[in-house]
């Protein structure tokens, strides 16, 4: 007598896989994270070390932003728009203007930049404890945008290629070449 | 004849076969089992990040640390105030408790890994820079200084 073998419902594993499915929906975050990363200084041992170095005026641009969130570049208040044009003329300084950086040989050889100079410039940011955290990173946004585009254009100009579509051993050069240098100081409460 | 034949074979429309069903639910399932993360935390701070264009991706998520600074959320206004408020973990935290977080963040990281560490700072957009500062610097002290201002991605391209 031939038997029908039971066969396994299975119709409800969909039921079940759809359950799985919609609980990692909710529980889970598609999101990638972004943010303008920084590498913040170490402290210092003691208080002498603090002060910093001393530099030579001109490479050092000053960004201040005051209690009202306004911007000013070495104690001119500017628009938040010209930002990135004032980083970009300070780094590069083309027109050699001896308010801005100074230029200096790179202390070792760079790959593919046999006789590039480097500039000795910094930008330093300062704010108050005042200061809305917004404006803040919209000033960090514009002065890595000022470095990023310095890249870029450099890559243009040195590969032909865009700065994201570089070989790792390229983009490190071109990094080398044009460091982000952006020191974030501590706020002073009073300071014009 | 012929239409004898087709009657013989007419049993109406086969069923569809709904076998397969699960597989593609299984693979959706996977889908989104690898391309999204769990939810970190529970928020008690309101967190709005400010948009940036440059912000850069992170490269490894298991060496990030969040920190939120916020408005506390509608349910705790009436015992916590208005003020910003530093969470980390599920919990309010005041600053000093930074050094012990970033300890215990370091722990869960392996040896060789441990200089990697990136705190994510994740803070209100209103929020006054003074509690930011306050945080950088016990960051500094405690020598996690790798750090991501959190933003939303707002690049037109």
């Amino acid at each position: 007598m031939a038997r029908t073998r039971p066969e396994i419902n299975a119709s409800s594993m969909a039921d079940i896989a759809f359950l799985l499915l919609i609980f990692f929906l909710v529980t889970t975050t598609m999101s990638v994270d972004s943010g303008i990363q920084r590498t913040l200084p170490p402290i210092a041992d003691n208080e002498q070390d603090d002060k910093g170095v001393d530099m030579n005026q001109r490479n050092l641009m000053l960004v201040n932003i005051n209690l009202y969130n306004q911007i000013g570049v070495r104690g001119i208040p500017i628009d938040i728009t010209q930002l990135t044009d004032r980083a970009k003329e300070f780094i590069m300084n083309p027109t050699k203007n001896e308010e801005l950086s100074e230029k200096e040989k790179p202390k070792e050889p760079i790959n593919f930049f046999p006789n590039v100079e480097l500039s000795k410039g910094v930008i330093s940011l300062q704010c108050d404890r005042g200061t809305s955290y917004e404006t803040y990173l919209h000033v960090q946004n514009e002065l890595t945008k000022a470095y990023n585009e310095l890249r870029n254009e450099l890559s243009v100009t040195r590969f032909n290629k865009k700065f994201t579509e570089l070989s790792d051993e390229e983009r490190k050069s071109v990094t080398k070449v044009i460091p982000t240098r952006i020191s974030e100081a501590e706020p002073r409460n009073v300071k014009r | 004849m012929q239409n004898r034949i087709k009657k013989k074979g007419d049993k109406g429309v086969p069923a569809i076969s709904t076998s397969s069903l699960p597989d593609i639910i299984f693979m959706l399932l996977f889908f989104f089992m690898v391309s999204t993360t769990m939810r970190e935390v529970e928020m008690k701070v309101g967190v709005n990040l400010p948009g940036a264009t440059e912000g850069q991706k992170l490269e490894k998520k298991s060496l990030a640390s969040y920190v939120y600074i916020g408005p506390p959320i509608q349910a705790f206004k009436a015992k916590f105030g208005t003020a910003p408020r530093l969470q980390l973990n599920d919990n309010y935290a005041s600053i000093d408790q930074i050094g012990e977080f970033i300890a215990s963040e370091r722990d869960k990281l392996k040896e060789e890994e441990r200089n990697d560490l990136t705190t994510v700072l994740k803070v209100d957009g209103p929020t006054k820079m003074g509690v930011v500062t306050d945080l950088k610097q016990s960051l500094r002290k405690a020598k996690a200084l790798l750090i991501s201002y959190s933003a939303q991605d707002i690049s037109k391209d």
